[in-house]
């Protein structure tokens, strides 16, 4: 029998259309992502100033980056948002999505309103929060218009407290979030499991504490996942509440990035803090990637 | 080779290192109906795939009707398939799932129409045609699975696992349907699945699969009562046929086998061993499937070689038809296949009548079939 | 049927809970009709005295944005001119890229995939520089089509983790039985995968639609006057320093700069809450 293994043109199609209709993607992704990327790590070892410049100079913008006084405060700033905003999202999202989880009346509406913030942009969020806390006439005005006139709140005009003002504002916008994902862990725990905790002799607390919060580890790698490289991206919040204000003292990565590039014409120092950005988001990043793609077959 | 249908000739299937499937030969005639049979990831639904063109082939040849088909796409090589979920298309009606092949192979629409009424007939669906595959009941969604490969006149069926979805009663229904079609249609199938009655029942010839590699390639008789290995008598029938250690000895001039019990020991004389002079004294494994040990009065009163022994009852399980009795055999426990009514009581002696003329025995070593 | 202490005090929590939350709409809805005096006497929380729709007037065509006093009315025309084309091309790229990476999966796939969704997590602080001057090369700067670009090239990591997730579940056999059946590598994603994939596609265009209309990096690095979106010219508009600060006009502006997204939560919250959910990357 002649042997005629040569695939045929329809056969040969089969194997390379799927590749030929991935490819617009890829190229996409590989130009706009990673030759980017690219682009702006070399950047970061450049002299561009207004414009891109391709003389190289080392580490010099790394140096003289970690010398400002403005990106210390800035990582200073997102320190302190950083894991407040984690932090307190978590806590308080976990104690929303448990008291949903009491088989209570109207969960839905409930539900709809602790999540309706996360469909708002940051702006819209900025603009509501920065005249609810102005003490001309937010919060202050209003208690002092209610005869508390000794009441005092101007953290948004205050150098050391406006970062918290930041953290305020974006936990209202996400912990709805954080609610809902606890909760789909909650409802995702085998409910004869809970039944036997009960037969057991566990209590309510004793079954949440022992029993259902470690079963929530997933739940709680997602929401840490997606909350830390919000954290880390956050710059419409900052500019929209604060704008980085008063002077500096809300100054975070991104809205340095921003102003070295764009309005200071220090390209290459903004890529330099560009690229620390991508570093710590990576850092997070791949290796929950690499743990979630890894399982897969084949 | 003259009559050979579906010819598969060294066939082989790797993943990187993995090799799932080890060189395979079956050459199938037209008309048989072919089951491949084996427990999970033994390589069955791999060579399946590889029929149908659904996984490339690492090495070797499939032919369909004198055709080599390595690199023929799959809707090229004018076969039909039922999968194991149906793999029915939920947006389509039925008759738009039982259409869509003819569609795509530009039948025309009278002719198409004409067809499906046909297939609906033959399979008793026609009043399920305008419904979606969701609104239909398990044994349904399989009629329709199976009109829709009709639709093709295919040289060869490939079925995988088409009855594992079903509940046990639909299950034993569908395979006489299936039996039934085949009878009926005469072309040639091949059918992969896990459970061997379906396979000792469906099958013109069996292939008993494990490890990538096909054990034993034979008639349903053939591979029930003369498996080729200790892991083709384990995996038909059951209860499974009962492995214990046995010696092989000297008895009454001819050929017998020494067996430990409870109690002590018993000799059987043991047919199939007539040509093991060189080998009395040695250790083998015996094979005895649970009917050949049995009660007095249950047993083949046409065997050539009935022996009748008194031994202890561990235990009895009564089943409605039958009932299974356990004896230790050569320290393992084994079990004899009884009438319902029998007299057998756990922790007593009972008559245990064993058929001789139908015991095997294996190389303890290499698992092979000895005698 | 009477409440025990501890419910009264679950549900006691949840209310004040709902409080915080509403809190803020409450007082952009309120401050939004009535007279700029009533806000800066301190009556942000009062219900209005007198009602008025002029700051929704002003902010919707009369309000000084920028350099012209057009109101936010043509930046919101600008914000549906990039949100829908973006939205519908990203959303078919991804249906095609998720339908090759689970049903015609080739050697590599999965690192294919990885790195596309790296695109997903990037600060885009990281692109910023060479998409302006590759904006500027495609002769797309400050146009509504460049911002229509960018988000397509960075919506597509969603749209294909979203369309890989819901088409990893789609039994395969289905693809198989078809390619049995004849059909060809398109006439599968058009017959088979895309009439089942309404859940996934609502799920996709939300979370697009959301991104991309309350994006404000892109829209104040890559824009000009005329192709500003809503987020950008809300934010010049509340942070303009000149003259007398309209909170009731900023407070207008914004809902307006809101409705949208908030029209789609309230009309499709389900589906909007499993595009969150997918975060988690298997899915």
């Amino acid at each position: 029998m002649a042997a005629h293994h040569a695939l045929s043109t329809k056969a040969r199609l089969r194997v390379l259309l799927p590749r030929i209709v991935l490819s617009p993607s890829l190229a996409l992704v590989a130009i706009f992502v990673y030759g980017f990327i690219f682009f702006t790590t070399y950047l970061s070892f450049s002299d561009s100033k207004m414009l891109p410049s391709y003389g190289w100079v080392g580490f010099e913008n790394y140096k003289t980056l970690f010398s400002l006084r403005m990106w210390d405060i800035a990582v200073t700033n997102l320190a302190i948002f950083g894991i407040l905003y984690i932090v307190i999202c978590s806590v308080l999202g976990l104690f929303l999505a448990i008291l949903l989880d009491q088989h209570i009346r109207a969960e839905g509406f409930i539900r709809t309103v602790y999540l309706y913030p996360m469909a708002l942009s940051f702006i819209v969020t900025g603009v509501a929060w920065k005249w609810f806390l102005d003490p001309g006439i937010g919060l202050e005005a209003v208690m002092h218009d209610w005869g508390w006139t000794s009441f005092q709140f101007r953290w948004i005009k205050d150098r050391d407290m406006a970062i918290y003002t930041i953290v305020i504002a974006a936990v209202w916008q996400t912990s709805g979030f954080v609610m809902a994902t606890f909760l789909a862990g909650l409802r995702g725990i085998d409910g004869e499991m809970l039944k036997a905790a009960r037969v057991d002799g566990a209590g309510t607390f004793a079954v949440y504490r022992r029993i259902v919060i470690p079963q929530l580890r997933p739940a709680f790698l997602s929401a840490f996942v997606v909350l830390a490289h919000m954290a880390i991206k956050s710059y419409d919040l900052v500019v929209a509440l604060t704008n980085g204000g008063p002077g500096t003292a809300t100054a975070v990565p991104s809205t340095f990035m921003y102003s070295y590039t764009f309005t200071r014409n220090q390209m290459g120092i903004g890529a330099a803090s560009a690229e620390i950005m991508l570093l710590t988001i990576a850092a997070v990043i791949i290796p929950y990637l690499w743990s979630e793609l890894r399982e897969d077959p084949r | 080779m003259t009559n050979t249908f579906l010819n598969i000739d060294k066939v082989t299937k790797s993943y990187g290192a993995v090799r799932v499937l080890n060189e395979t030969d079956i050459a199938v005639q037209q008309g048989e109906f072919l089951v491949l049979v084996g427990p999970s990831g033994c390589g069955k639904s791999t060579l399946l795939n590889m029929i149908a063109g659904l996984e490339a082939i690492t090495s070797g040849e499939v032919s369909i009707n004198g055709r080599v088909v390595n690199g023929v796409p799959p809707a090229d090589r004018n076969i039909a398939m039922v999968f194991q979920s149906y793999a029915l298309y939920p947006n389509m009606t039925v008759r738009g799932n039982i259409s869509f092949s003819m569609e795509m192979h530009k039948v025309p629409k009278p002719e198409r129409e004409a067809k499906i009424a046909q297939v609906a007939e033959l399979l008793q669906i026609t009043h399920l045609l305008d419904r979606k595959p969701g609104q239909l009941s398990g044994g349904q969604r399989q009629r329709v699975a199976m009109g829709r490969a009709l639709t093709r006149d295919p040289d060869v069926f490939l079925f995988d696992e088409p009855l594992s979805n079903l509940d046990a009663k639909l299950r034993v229904d569908m395979r006489t349907e299936i039996k039934k079609l085949h009878q009926k249609l005469g072309t040639t199938i091949v059918y992969v699945t896990h459970d061997q009655v379906e396979a000792l029942t469906l099958s013109t010839r069996i292939a008993v699969m494990y490890g990538g590699d096909v054990q034993q390639l034979g008639t349903p008789d053939e591979v029930y009562h003369n498996p080729a290995n200790m892991f083709v008598a384990g995996f038909m029938g059951s209860p499974a046929m009962n492995l214990f250690p046995a010696e092989i000895v000297s008895l009454n001039g001819g050929i017998g086998v020494k067996v430990t019990t409870a109690g002590g020991y018993i000799t059987l004389p043991f047919p199939h061993g007539a040509a093991m002079e060189s080998d009395i004294g040695r250790e083998i494994v015996l094979g005895v499937r649970p009917e050949s040990m049995t009660d007095p009065e249950s047993a083949d009163h046409d065997s050539p070689c009935l022996e009748h022994v008194d031994l202890p009852v561990e235990l009895v399980e009564t089943t409605g038809a039958d009932s299974f009795v356990t004896i230790l055999l050569g320290g393992k426990e084994c079990i004899g296949r009884f009438r319902a009514k029998s007299a057998a009581t756990e922790g007593q002696l009972t008559h245990v009548t064993f058929d001789m003329s139908r015991a095997v025995a294996f190389d303890p070593k290499t698992e092979l079939r000895l005698a | 049927m009477t409440l025990r202490p501890a419910r009264i005090l679950l549900y006691a929590l949840l209310a004040l809970f709902c409080v915080y939350y509403l809190l803020p709409l409450y007082v952009m809805l309120v401050n939004s009709v009535k007279p700029l005096s009533e806000i800066t006497s301190g009556g942000m929380m009062n219900l209005p005295q007198a009602w008025t729709l002029a700051p929704w007037k002003n902010a919707w065509s009369e309000a000084q944005v920028g350099v012209a006093a057009t109101g936010l009315k043509p930046y919101f025309l600008n914000s549906f001119a990039m949100v829908i084309p973006a939205v519908t091309i990203a959303t078919v790229l991804g249906a095609l890229n998720g339908y090759v990476l689970t049903k015609w999966r080739f050697r590599g796939d999965t690192i294919l995939f990885g790195l596309m969704l790296f695109g997903c997590f990037i600060p885009f602080q990281i692109v910023l520089i060479p998409m302006a001057r590759s904006l500027g090369f495609l002769n797309l700067s400050g146009t509504v089509g460049g911002l229509v670009f960018v988000h397509v090239v960075y919506g597509i990591s969603f749209s294909t983790l979203y369309f890989r997730n819901y088409y990893a579940a789609f039994p395969t056999e289905l693809v198989r039985a078809a390619e049995i059946d004849g059909a060809g590598f398109f006439t599968i994603f058009w017959r088979i995968l895309l009439p089942n994939s309404g859940p996934i596609a609502v799920v996709c265009v939300i979370w697009l639609f959301t991104n991309i209309w309350n994006d404000f990096l892109f829209g104040a690095s890559f824009s000009d006057f005329s192709s500003q979106p809503m987020t950008v010219a809300l934010n010049n508009l509340v942070q303009s320093s000149t003259g007398e600060k309209e909170y009731n006009v900023h407070f207008a502006g914004a809902i307006m700069a809101a409705l949208p997204t908030l029209f789609v939560y309230i009309v499709a919250g389900r589906f909007f809450v499993r595009g969150l959910m997918s975060g988690s990357v298997k899915g």
